[in-house]
């Protein structure tokens, strides 16, 4: 599969601060892929500077085969990074063509960009007319203009009501659904969870994994138990070879599996003992708990 | 080149603050042909200024770029603004993600600067010509085009001062306390001359051949004052004893200073660009 950005070993200092620390991934084309990390992990340092705008301090990265420098890539990559940046005496057509003129690309997707993002019957309106969302939605539109073979965003959610949450949520979605490969940083697991099928989670600069969301974590998910009586439920469950730690917290048992069992199975296991249960869910870690678990912060 | 070009030109087409003081600028420019109609009527005596010779070939080259130099000042508000509101719109960021690089970036503002020194340096000769055909007692051609060196000398002024102006912007990063700190700059200058003069070095001209080497005073000694040259100061500084010998040339050393800074400048910015994190 075509390679679409590659980091080696980059590292950025801030004077005594290690921002990013040795960090190396790489981006293939088509997929999605999420940057997940607690704030001040490192992703907008990450993202500045395979982006051109922070030095790093060591290491290095290339865009595409490596054959481009790194600010003739950027025309074929589409970006924003936390705040939207315009010039606010200009209209969002006028930004964009701005935005076209950098990138050497005709004018003429304009309309078409801002129409993805809803944006074309305010395409005359100036941008220091605009709420937050509508600023947020244009710099997508403007990330769009040149078709790029990857579209970064950097906390596009950041600071939006939730129904603008939910307009950047379609059009990232929109956008995905045509094949883009896009790299989202963000702190939102849900966010990544419904958009990306890989993640690199890094804290404070390091790389803790990188890799399929699936396979993020070797378990096999837990069950999820109520009955009336838990102390007897907890001595059968832990005689029985494939369940694991068993903890009970507020009248609910969650056994962890060792290795795959189905919900079918524990049941009958368990009406053989003569047990009955009130309540019976097997579940996956959702995102959150896996990344909450790998970041060593408490988790279930 | 162009398209460096073109983009800056984007940025400024639609700020109304850069149009109106850009066409501010150019209007004031054509406004030196005013100073023609400013008369003075002192009882018996009856002058005007038009009369006094200011518009003569080849005087007018150089009255006309030392009074249109003074006007500098508008672009450089814009030249300033133009720089630092990228850093505060942050749009320097954008456009670097956007894929320009740094070199480019400075590159489309320095040609802009260029292109500001360029018109204007046009609309003087353009000014000039008319003014002085107008007014002045010689037209005969070899006339006319001599001294040109005081148009040559304005245009590398023009460049060295706005280009100074854009490494300001980049440096200071915020419109009002970079023009904060050229007004700082030029004081400083001025503090400078009066100590190695008044202190350091009385009697000497060692002050001004170290001083010649600052880029504001650098600029100003390429136009040196037009006004003691007019017949008729000189005529009363004769009269009260005063012996005026002063040499009004411009000189290649000057221009070679300045055009020094000028890439300095240049340099600075983008060695600055390049260094900064955004």
């Amino acid at each position: 599969m075509e390679t679409i950005l590659t980091i080696n070993q980059l590292t950025k200092k801030y004077g005594s601060l290690t921002a990013v620390n040795n960090l190396s991934f790489t981006i293939k084309k088509g997929n999605v892929y999420g940057i997940l990390g607690p704030n001040g992990s490192g992703k907008s340092t990450t993202l500045g500077m395979v982006l051109n705008v922070v030095n790093k301090t060591s290491g290095d990265f290339h865009w595409f085969d490596g054959s481009d420098s790194t600010h003739e890539a950027l025309k074929k990559v589409g970006a924003i990074i936390e705040h939207p940046n315009f010039y606010p005496y200009m209209t969002a057509s006028q930004n964009l063509a701005l935005v076209c003129k950098i990138k050497g690309v005709s004018q003429n997707k304009i309309d078409e960009k801002l129409e993805i993002v809803g944006l074309l019957d305010r395409k005359d309106s100036k941008f220091k007319t605009f709420s937050l969302g509508m600023k947020q939605r244009l710099a997508i539109a403007s990330a769009l203009l040149n078709d790029p073979e990857i579209l970064i965003l950097d906390e596009p959610t950041n600071g939006l009501d939730p129904q603008g949450i939910h307009q950047i949520r379609e059009i990232i979605r929109k956008i995905a659904s045509m094949g883009t490969t896009i790299l989202l940083a963000s702190h939102l697991l849900d966010e990544v969870e419904k958009v990306c099928s890989h993640v690199v989670i890094i804290r404070k600069g390091v790389k803790l994994y990188s890799g399929k969301v699936d396979e993020m974590n070797a378990s096999h998910g837990f069950f999820e138990l109520k009955a009336t009586d838990l102390v007897t439920l907890q001595q059968i469950l832990e005689d029985h070879p494939s369940i694991g730690k068993i903890t009970v917290n507020d009248g609910l048992l969650t056994a962890i599996l060792e290795e795959p069992m189905g919900a079918d199975d524990l049941n009958a296991f368990l009406h053989q003992r003569g047990m009955t249960l009130s309540y019976l869910v097997k579940r996956k870690e959702s995102l959150e708990e896996q990344f909450l678990q790998l970041t060593n912060q408490t988790a279930l | 080149m162009l398209r460096l070009l073109q983009i800056e030109l984007h940025k400024l087409r639609y700020s109304r603050s850069a149009k109106i003081l850009i066409s501010t600028y150019f209007i004031l420019i054509t406004f030196i042909a005013l100073i023609a109609s400013i008369e003075f009527d002192l009882g018996p005596v009856h002058f005007r200024l038009a009369d006094q010779g200011i518009f003569n070939f080849p005087f007018i080259w150089h009255f006309n770029s030392y009074i249109a130099a003074i006007l500098k000042l508008f672009l450089a508000i814009v030249i300033v603004s133009m720089m630092s509101n990228e850093y505060s719109h942050r749009t320097l960021k954008q456009n670097l993600i956007d894929g320009l690089s740094k070199k480019e970036f400075v590159l489309s503002k320095f040609i802009t600067v260029v292109l500001f020194a360029v018109i204007s340096t046009f609309f003087l000769l353009v000014v000039s010509l008319i003014l002085g055909y107008s007014f002045s007692d010689f037209t005969e051609l070899s006339i006319v085009f001599s001294d040109m060196e005081y148009i040559v000398g304005y245009f590398i002024k023009l460049l060295g001062f706005f280009t100074f102006c854009m490494f300001i912007g980049i440096l200071i990063k915020r419109s009002a306390f970079a023009l904060g700190f050229l007004f700082i700059w030029w004081i400083f200058e001025g503090i400078l001359y009066g100590v190695l003069n008044f202190r350091l070095f009385r009697d000497s001209d060692i002050p001004e051949n170290i001083m010649q080497f600052f880029p504001l005073t650098a600029m100003s000694n390429i136009v040196v004052e037009p006004f003691t040259r007019l017949n008729f100061i000189k005529t009363a500084a004769t009269q009260i004893g005063e012996e005026l010998d002063k040499d009004y040339g411009v000189h290649w050393y000057q221009l070679l200073i300045v055009i020094v800074w000028t890439l300095i400048f240049v340099y600075l910015s983008l060695a600055l660009l390049k260094k900064r994190d955004l």
